[in-house]
């Protein structure tokens, strides 16, 4: 960004044209959602983009009306489920890699090669034997049931992060809290960790949006609304008969879900960015 | 305020490499220790083994009488001074200062960190600095902040690690003589790690010079300049450094690639029947004999050189005399100049000579050498073999007085 300044005016208008570009191609099924959400169900057929008269009839449903149950649980179920495996999901990995950037122990290695191999594992080869032993178990269909497969998917990401970022804390500055009179402990928590906050955050930032769009545990951990997060919930929706697709409710509800997380992005933009390039710029 | 006992410390890698052999060092309530070395010598492990940050492998470490050899840093009540500061970013340069303190919990009231920090801060002149953050601060501010932090600590002792390597010349001048000050004030032991031997000369009350973890000497800058134990102590201290001549005694001559010069009783007894030995000569024993009164010229020895070239400093001149060195002991000087991180076999003299004197590169002149005062070396062992063990050990002594007597000032100025 910096060197904007620095740009001719043909660079310029190749960079405006290409970012256009690209914002359209992400945005507009955004867009195109959005403009569903207020039509009403008999626009829906129509090929016009906008609505023809626009209405907040499909709101109404999920919040307020026939739809309401299905959607306010769910949403419930989401955020209760998401919130609470980013907070274990950054809790953990903020230990374990302290951990591994500052201790020397066997099979340090191996901690990290694993957490990257769970990583790379497709969800959904786990997903049906996590199924039998969830039933087997009692798990299925509930919170934690969810949780737990969550907490593989973002603790990989979320160690990895942290360990580079503990990395770049200068050890002197743990060393000066020990002399100083620190614990391990206090010398961890009033020196390392105020300035690994930048890096916590983005992590947990990340870790809160791969729980939050995940759809085959969701779908297939699931049977009732006992703990259905809303990208599963949305294809239980039911339309006012059934050769009526619920396409609108659907539009809507995915509009509002998406709501969390753009404010979460746009209040933490900051830290997220500065948070981001330190971890590779700063030496 | 508490004495530092090192008695046989050894410090040992994984791999079996002893960084630190079989130290031993009494420091003395108030003292102000310095070790010195090149890189890998062992002096900033030791100085971490000291404070905590690295085990002990083997020996006993006294503080203040009581082995602390298994206790944590924190136990240990000493403060520390790190190269790169070390200062939290997070926190102002009061909360920095304050750290300390904060970490003991009811110990100290609000108001008595405040006094503490406001003096510490007044003492540092950082009282205007107190609300800035760390990175907004120059580097001989930070110095200053790092200093702070020890202070209000009220430590059993302060510990250094190069903690003026990272300013600028000038810089370095200033706050040399500010950490002189404060220890003289506060009279708390204090070991100090450099590579710098001007830190080591200026600040040190005894100077410990090491080499690949061994203790060559640890003496008082005068005794490690005036009689040194051996060559690399020789070699190390002082700059420019010592020039090492070889040559053979005949009696009360001496036979060197420059020609032959007579010594001393003394020097000649040292070296009798040895088959070559390595004179030390500091630059400065030289003179410009055509100066020299018949007096002075009947104290020492006069020949003649041709300088290969001379450098006026204005306050100073020296003058390059080269010469052929010998065989013999050219691998002990090749190893001598690995040892102290110098680059080049040095076969030229470096001669000190008042700086009226006209040198011009290829004449030939007439130098005057203080042979009472130069030293000879073997060159298989680096032994000195002119070594005056007492006169070295008056040096330190009076050293010892002084630091007595400038505490006892200080304190009388104080009540």
């Amino acid at each position: 960004m910096a060197s904007t300044g620095k740009l001719t005016g043909k660079q310029r208008l190749g960079w405006t044209v290409l970012t256009v570009v690209v914002l359209i191609y992400a945005l507009f099924p955004v867009a195109a959602i959005l403009a569903t959400s207020f039509k009403t169900q008999a626009d829906l057929g129509s090929a016009t983009f906008l609505p023809g008269n626009p209405t907040w009839e499909n709101y109404e449903m999920i919040l307020f009306g026939d739809a309401q149950g299905l959607f306010l649980t769910a949403f419930r179920n989401s955020i209760g489920i998401t919130l609470i495996a980013t907070f274990i999901a950054v809790v953990l990995a903020t230990l374990c890699a302290y951990a591994i950037a500052r201790l020397n122990f066997p099979g340090k290695k191996i901690i990290l090669g694993t957490a990257l191999a769970v990583s790379i594992f497709p969800v959904i080869s786990v997903v049906t034997p996590l199924f039998n032993l969830w039933r087997n178990i009692g798990l299925y269909d509930t919170w934690l049931g969810l949780i737990i497969p969550y907490l593989s998917l973002t603790l990989p990401i979320s160690i990895w992060t942290l360990a580079a970022f503990f990395r770049q804390i200068p050890w002197d500055l743990e060393q000066a809290a020990q002399v100083d009179g620190a614990t391990q402990w206090q010398a961890f928590r009033r020196a390392i960790v105020p300035l690994a906050m930048p890096g916590v955050f983005t992590t947990a930032i990340i870790a809160f949006f791969i729980a939050w769009n995940d759809f085959v545990y969701g779908i297939s951990l699931t049977s009732t609304e006992a703990a259905r997060p809303v990208p599963a919930a949305l294809a239980f929706f039911n339309g006012a008969s059934q050769f009526e697709e619920p396409t609108g409710a659907i539009s809507a509800a995915a509009i509002i879900v998406t709501i969390p997380v753009v404010v979460l992005v746009l209040l933490f933009q900051r830290q997220i960015v500065s948070g981001l390039t330190q971890g590779a710029v700063k030496g | 305020m508490s004495s530092i006992t090192l008695q046989n410390l050894v410090k040992k890698y994984d791999d079996g490499f002893p960084a630190v052999n079989d130290i031993s060092i009494d420091i003395e309530d108030g003292e102000f220790i310095i070790l010195v070395g090149p890189s890998g010598c062992g002096k900033s492990t030791l100085l971490r083994m000291i404070v905590g940050l690295e085990d002990i492998t083997e020996g006993d470490l006294l503080i203040g009488g009581e082995r602390v050899n298994e206790k944590a840093p924190r136990e240990r009540n000493l403060a520390m001074v790190f190269q790169s500061y070390a200062l939290y970013p997070h926190l102002t340069v009061y909360e920095n200062i304050a750290f300390p303190m904060r970490l003991t919990k009811g110990k100290f009231t609000k108001e008595e960190i405040d006094e503490k920090v406001q003096h510490a801060a007044a003492m540092l002149e950082l009282t205007e600095h107190l609300d800035r953050k760390p990175a907004n601060l120059s580097g001989g501010q930070r110095q200053r902040v790092a200093m702070g932090r020890a202070i209000v600590r009220e430590a059993d002792a302060f510990l250094f690690d190069e903690p003026l390597s990272n300013l600028d010349a000038k810089l370095r001048g200033q706050m040399r003589a500010e950490i002189a000050r404060l220890q003289r004030e506060l009279n708390t032991t204090s070991v100090y790690v450099t590579h710098d031997q001007t830190e080591a000369m200026t600040l040190g009350d005894r100077v410990a010079v090491l080499k690949k973890g061994l203790l060559q000497q640890i003496a008082s800058p005068r005794e490690l300049y005036e009689q040194p134990a051996n060559l690399f102590v020789a070699g190390f201290i002082g700059s420019p450094s010592m020039n090492f001549l070889p040559g053979t005694v005949e009696g009360n001559i001496f036979s060197t690639p420059l020609g032959k010069i007579e010594i001393p009783d003394r020097a000649a007894k040292a070296g009798a029947g040895r088959e070559i030995v390595l004179a030390g000569i500091r630059p400065e024993f030289f003179e410009d004999a055509s100066q020299l009164s018949e007096v002075q010229l009947s104290k020492g020895t006069t020949f003649a050189a041709e300088i290969s070239h001379s450098e006026w400093m204005g306050n100073e001149q020296y003058a390059y005399v080269s010469y052929e060195t010998d065989e013999r002991v050219q691998e002990t000087l090749r190893n001598l100049a690995e040892e102290m991180d110098a680059d080049e076999l040095r076969t030229q003299l470096v001669v000190e000579v008042d700086a009226t004197s006209r040198f011009r590169s290829g004449d030939s002149a007439e130098l005057w050498l203080d042979t009472r005062r130069m030293h000879l070396f073997d060159p298989a062992t680096g032994e000195n073999l002119t070594r005056d063990a007492e006169a070295g050990a008056e040096l330190t002594r009076e050293a010892r007085e002084d630091r007595k007597r400038d505490a006892e000032r200080f304190v009388s100025k104080q009540s």
